[in-house]
Parts: structure tokens; sequence; C-alpha cells
């Protein structure tokens, strides 16, 4: 019984089928542990978490020259900026829009770098209806966030805000646009 | 009226347990004032689920995310916090036939937790704090915010040293034999983890304090993220454990089982407290300044032991309610489920919030948790799929089903409209399974957490995410059907409390047919062996293997799905 003091004598081994499920319920963590350090090495996801001390001012400053080395356009009064392919690109989260739109290339690599002027924010790629693409990493005001991405599909992509950042979070999103 | 003894107690009628009296004042009031906060958080959340249920869309985006504050804060923290309090005071007292320790912590605890709750529901109500319980910096909440908070922390601290007090008092003067039960031993488990909790949330909301009057710098977003969930996750370790302890009070009480193997069961308490209270880096799996390697070890380290002693609380709970059963005489595979008490509430509340927490919860929160999924996942609205079959269809399901045995045990009181409240859990079960398969479904599809519009009505780049519409349907059904089932539990429990017949001078009236209810008194008047021959848990070890497919199943999509996004790191 579980509310009554147990007399001494209760510390023995498990037996029979609960020993099994201890046996086969450590391997599967075995299973848990190993998949993360596999991926590491084999897959091409992760969050590497690369980060530098960053003030704001500072990281506006190289996102205004960002934007003026690579400017290509504007759409909806913001500018859509070229990044240097194998180069570094910039994005700001700031209350309440993504700064500038990017245009990146497929199957290229690029450094790029996410901060916040103000709040935290939710840095969250998604891909148009049917795209299935899905990624989200955090952004913090003072860290210049790196992510070292490849676009590995074309099209438009949608940045939006999942981290709460105040009145107007819900209409924060931005864009990002990818050529063949 | 039961035996009144001279140390202030009274002998209860149904259990022959000693009740102190004072701790049974603590356990009403503290219960009482967690049923008004669980109704606050109920009927912001039937506002939430009509918010996200897009056709309808109930809230403007100000009021939803004063909505979400509200219920976050009032579900999460104050009505399982003041609950747990309760079973503290039970745990250390009645279940130990032991007197409480110390009136002027145990007033300290209540007054000092009331006053905290009391300031930041203030805060948030008259729009002072629209900051989501997390309150990240440098989002800013109005002073009295941190300051209720911390008060609050202050109270559940003099509750817990309370509780280890009364575990002292009782050893030294024997007032059981042998080792303490395994319920109290849950318990304690459930405190030593809130002590650590606490003192993480001192050190990240102080300096907050500090910053809201004026006197200190804003801290560092990265750092009080990570001091926030070593405030944040632990808690969820102690409810955990708070849950299984009542799993197992609740399967003693409506079945009389009794767990196989006393020490695998303590065993993995013990491995709750050893190895998740610093595995808080989940949350901050997609966090800047943190490196993969780091965040890998975090949330494994020591071979995900912790996740390990929830595998086997989920063998050994439904095998004490097996073994129990077929001791009984109701063998077969299932036959032991077959013929199990489904109108007694409190067997209900068990076994649905076993069947959630264990195939909803504990499989979505390891998968979640794995740190490169993570960038699948986070802070999408699988986030509340996932612990809303935790901490809501696991840990408050289950506090239900305590309370179908506190009221007429402890408040003396009996419920009326008995088959409303024998259908309660299942509706509660049902909303909740529903709700939470449409948070994960539409959060698969990128659905964001804690956002009002997933139209982007008012943006100047238009987002495209109607794909999930079909989803979110099913959160605003689900969450409808889900808060109705918690307000009938409010409203039966609250009748109850004020208006039920007395049962005082006589046992309880039971849930249960009176047939299955003389089993149940006659086996746990006997002494008996769970491991003795003829009682194999066959059902169970079934069961579990099937949970053990359904998580390798989820698990392994889940990489795959990660596989198919670009390549990042
Ligand atoms: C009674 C039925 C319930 C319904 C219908 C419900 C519904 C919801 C909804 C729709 C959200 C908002 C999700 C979002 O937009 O991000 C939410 C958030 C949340 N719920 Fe519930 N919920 C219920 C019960 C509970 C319970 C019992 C608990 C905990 C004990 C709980 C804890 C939370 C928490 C912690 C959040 C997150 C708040 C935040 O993001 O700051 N809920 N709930
Ligand atoms: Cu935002
Ligand atoms: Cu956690």
């Amino acid at each position: 019984m579980s509310i009554f003091a147990v007399p001494a004598g209760w510390l023995k081994a498990p037996h029979g089928a609960e020993r099994t499920w201890l046996a086969i319920a450590l391997l599967w963590c075995l299973v848990l542990s190993v998949m993360m350090p596999y991926w590491h090495l084999k897959g091409k996801q992760t969050s590497s978490g690369e980060a530098y001390d960053v003030e704001p001012g500072e990281f506006n400053a190289r996102v205004e020259k960002f934007v003026r080395d690579g400017k290509v356009d504007v759409r909806n009064g913001i500018p859509v900026v070229e990044a240097p392919p194998g180069g570094h690109a910039y994005l700001i989260g700031r209350s309440w829009t993504w700064y500038p739109i990017l245009k990146l290339k497929k199957g290229v690599e690029y450094k790029l770098h996410v901060s916040s002027l103000d709040f935290q924010h939710g840095f969250s790629l998604q891909g148009k209806a049917g795209q299935g693409l899905n990624m989200n990493f955090s952004v913090l005001p003072g860290y210049d966030h790196v992510l070292t991405i490849t676009p590995t599909s074309a099209g438009e992509f949608n940045i939006i805000c999942n981290e709460f950042c105040g009145m107007g979070h819900e209409k924060m999103t931005g864009l990002i646009v990818v050529e063949e | 009226m039961g035996i009144l003894t001279s140390d202030n107690s009274r002998v209860c009628d149904t259990t022959g347990l000693k009740v102190c009296l004072q701790s049974e004042m603590l356990i009403k009031l503290n219960a009482v004032v967690a049923v008004v906060c669980l109704l606050i958080g109920v009927l912001a959340a039937f506002g939430l689920a009509l918010t996200r249920w897009e056709t309808i869309g109930l809230l403007d985006p100000l009021m939803y995310y004063r909505f979400t504050t509200v219920h976050g804060l009032n579900m999460l923290i104050f009505w399982i916090l003041f609950m747990e309090m309760a079973i503290l005071y039970f745990a250390g007292t009645v279940l130990l036939n032991n007197r409480n320790a110390s009136s002027l912590l145990s007033w300290g605890q209540f007054g000092l937790m009331l006053i905290g709750m009391g300031m930041v529901n203030y805060s948030v109500f008259t729009g002072r704090a629209d900051v989501m319980m997390t309150s990240y910096v440098p989002l800013r909440a109005e002073h009295e915010f941190y300051l209720g908070t911390i008060l609050f922390a202050v109270g559940a601290l003099l509750g817990t040293t309370n509780f280890f007090a009364n575990l002292y008092v009782a050893k030294r003067d024997k007032t059981y034999k042998g080792s303490i039960p395994l319920v109290v031993f849950g318990a304690l488990a459930a405190a030593i983890i809130a002590v650590f909790t606490i003192l993480h949330g001192a050190v990240a909301l102080v300096p907050t304090w500090l910053w809201s009057i004026g006197m200190m710098e804003a801290p560092d977003a990265g750092w009080y993220r990570l001091l926030w969930w070593g405030l944040g996750h632990p808690s969820q370790q102690i409810n955990v454990c708070a849950m299984v302890a009542v799993w197992y009070l609740l399967g003693t009480l409506t079945v009389g089982a009794k767990p196989l193997n006393q020490a695998v069961c303590r065993t993995a308490f013990l491995l709750y407290i050893l190895f998740i209270n610093r595995a808080s880096e989940h949350h901050l799996l997609v966090d800047p300044g943190l490196s993969a390697e780091h965040k890998m070890w975090n949330t494994s380290y020591a071979l995900y032991l912790a996740v390990l002693a929830s595998m086997i609380h989920g063998f050994t709970v439904p095998a004490s309610l097996e073994v129990a059963q077929r001791k009984k005489g109701h063998g077969g595979l299932f036959g032991w489920l077959a013929k199990a008490p489904w109108g007694d509430p409190g067997f209900a509340a068990l076994f649905v919030s076993l069947v959630i927490f264990g195939f909803g919860g504990g499989i979505t929160g390891v998968t979640l948790g794995t740190h490169q999924i993570n960038i699948v996942a986070h802070n999408t609205l699988r986030i509340p799929g996932h612990f809303h079959m935790t901490v809501a269809g696991g840990t408050s399901l289950a506090f239900m089903g305590l309370a179908y045995y506190v009221v007429p045990l402890i408040f003396r009181k009996e419920y009326s409209f008995r088959g409303l409240a024998r259908i309660q859990p299942y509706i509660f079960g049902l909303g909740i399974s529903i709700m939470a398969i449409g948070m994960t479904l539409a959060g698969s599809l990128g659905v964001p957490r804690r956002h009002p519009d997933i139209d982007f009505t008012d943006a100047a780049i238009k987002a495209d995410l109607s794909a999930a519409s079909p989803f979110m349907a099913l959160v605003g059904i689900g969450g409808f059907i889900a808060a109705t089932g918690a307000l009938i539990f409010i409203l039966l429990t609250v009748h109850a409390v004020f208006l039920g017949a007395s049962n005082k001078g006589r046992a309880m009236t039971s849930w249960q047919k009176p047939e299955q209810d003389k089993l149940t008194r006659d086996l746990m008047s006997t002494n008996w062996n769970p491991e003795g021959a003829g009682l194999k848990p066959s059902g169970t070890s079934v069961l579990t293997l099937l949970l053990l497919a359904a998580f390798a199943i989820y698990y392994f999509a889940n990489w795959k799905a990660l596989a198919d996004v670009w390549h990042v790191s």
C-alpha cells in the first residue's frame, strides 16, 4: 500500500516483467542519448549557438551598411537586399518587423547574423502553404546570433515572430526570397 | 463526529488515519484558494480557445495577450502550487500519523502565497503586466508583479520547510514504523526539487524587481532566460513528482493497489531529484550563446535517467493496479481493466491522466526536448500541445481525482450530482486530448504559440498559415470541451464544500458499486504479496510495449521532418 509506512526489507531487486521493462527502457534511453551526437556528426541541422556580444546601435550600423551595399529593390517600403553568395547576411528583429528583406541563392551557404534592437523576438521561418519549411531560432538583444545556413529550396519564405514581444507581436513578419 | 483525541486531531471515519486539525485547516484553505485560481484560469481558457479558433476569433490582440498571461499564471503557478501545498500538509502529517510542526511556518506559507498571488493578479488584471508568465526582459512589468512573485515563492519555501520539519518530528517521535510511505517519499522528492527551483527563481527575479524600481540595470536577456528556466523547468518536475505521488495514492484508495517493488518506485523518484533539476536548457535549445555540445549534454546527461524514471512509473503504476485487480480475481489479459471502477471519478481521473501523460505528454516532451528536433518545434503551438498533456491532462486531472476524495475525507462533505462527477474526468480528458492534438498538428505547420492571428491581418508583409485552419478548429472545439469539463469540476466541488451533505461520524459514501467497494476494502485489510503466484502484470507489459512503439514512431518521424529543412549550424 502506497499510503502506509513500509517495514524494513523493502529494498530488493526487481523481478520478472518489471525487470524486463527496466532493461528495455534503459536501452531506449540509450538510443535517445546517442541520436543527438550522431546527428551532430552526420546530420545537416543543428543549433550551434554561435553568438557574439553586440550593442544594439553597433548591430544596427552593420545592418545599414549591409543594406547600402546590397540593396536591389524595395517592397512594401522595405529594402530587398541581396547577400553576397557565401558571405554575411544581416537581419534585425525590432518591434514589429524583420528588416530588411533578404535575397539568397539556393544551395549557397551564408552566415546569417540575427539580433534584436529592443525586446526578445522569435525568428520563425515558414514556407508558403504546402512547402513544409518550419525553422525556429531565438533572437535576443545584445546577442549577434550567427546561423550558418544553406537554403535547400527556392521560393518566398515568410519570417514570423514567435516570441511574445509586446502589443504588435501579432503583425511582426518579414521575408526571405530564395532564387534557384 | 469522528473521535477527537487529546492532541488536537481526529480519527478519520473512513480510513482510520489520524488527522491533525491544524493541518486539516491548512489543507482546506490551500485547496479552496487553488480552486479559485483554477476558476480564473478556466474562464481565461474559454477566451483563449475561442480566439485561437479563427472562425470565432473572440478576443482582440491586447485582450488575448492579457488572457494568456492570466491563464498561464493562474493555472500553472497558482492552482498547481496551492494544491501541492495542500498535498504536503497531508503527506507530512496525516500519512505519518503526525501533527503539524509549526503554525508560524504554515500560516506564513499561506499568507505570503495568498498576498503574492493577489499582487500578481492585480498587476495583470489592471494591465500593468502584459508580459506573459515568463516575463522575458527587457519586456517590463510594474514592480508589484515581480514582488508578488517573490513573496509567493518565499511562501512556498516556508511551506516546504514546514514539510521537512514535519518529517523530522515524525521520525523523532517515532510516529511510524519502518520507512515513510511511498506517497510521502514522492512528496519529499517534490519538496527537495522545490528548494532548488525557488532559489533559481530568486536569482532571476530579485534583480529584475530591483530593475523595475530603478535600482539596477536591465538584466541580460540570455542570462535571464537561463535563470528563469532554472525556475520554470524544475517546477515541472515538482508537478510530475506530485502527480505520480497522487497516482499511487489514488491507486490505493480506489482499487487497493500495491506497488510490486517499492525499491523500484523509490529509485525512480530519486532519479528525478538527481537528474532532472538542472536539465532546463531544453527551453533554450535554439538560443544564442550556448554551444551545441553543452545543450546536448544538458538535455540528456547521465543517459536520460529522468526519462527513465518516468518510464519506470509508467510501468509500476498500472502494474500495481493490475495485480490488485488480479488478486480480486479479475483475470485475463485486460479483464482487470474491464472490471475496474470506471464510475469512480478518482479512478477515472487516475487512469485518464496516466494515459494522457504517458502517451501524449511524455512522448512529445522527449521529442521536443531533443536538441536538433527543437529547431522545427521551438515556440510553435506544439509546445502548448505538449504541456497541456502534462500539466493539464496529467497533473491537473490527477489533482481533480484527488479532490473527489479530499472533499469527503478532509472537508467531510459529500458530492451531489454524482452522475455528472463520474463523467467529469472523461469530459476534461477528451477535451484536452482533442485540443492538444490540434495544437500539435497546427504547430507542425509552423503556427506560433502566444499569437492571436494566423491570418496576419495587420502585417505589412502577408504570411500564410491558413493550411492549419482545421487544426485551429480542433484547438477551439477541444478547448471548449476541456474548459467546460474543468468548470463542471469547479462547480461540483464548490457545491460540495459549501452545500454538500456532511458525512461526519460515518465513512464517506463510496463512489463504487458495493461489491467493488467490498473487494477493495477486503484486499486492503489483508496482507498480500503483489509479486505472488498468478499475479503477473501481463496487461501492463502489453500496454508499455505499445507505448514504446508509439514513442519510437513519433520520435523518428520527427528526425525525418528535421532532415527535410534547410541546412543550418
Ligand atoms: C481548462 C482547459 C484549458 C484550455 C481550454 C486551455 C487552453 C489554452 C490555450 C488556448 C492556450 C494558449 C496557447 C497559445 O496561444 O499560445 C493556453 C496556454 C497555456 N495553458 Fe492552458 N488550457 C486549459 C487548461 C490548462 C491547465 C489546467 C494548465 C496548467 C495547469 C494550463 C497551462 C497553460 C499554460 C502554462 C499556457 C501558456 C501560457 C503562455 O504561453 O504564457 N492550461 N491554454
Ligand atoms: Cu514577437
Ligand atoms: Cu522543461
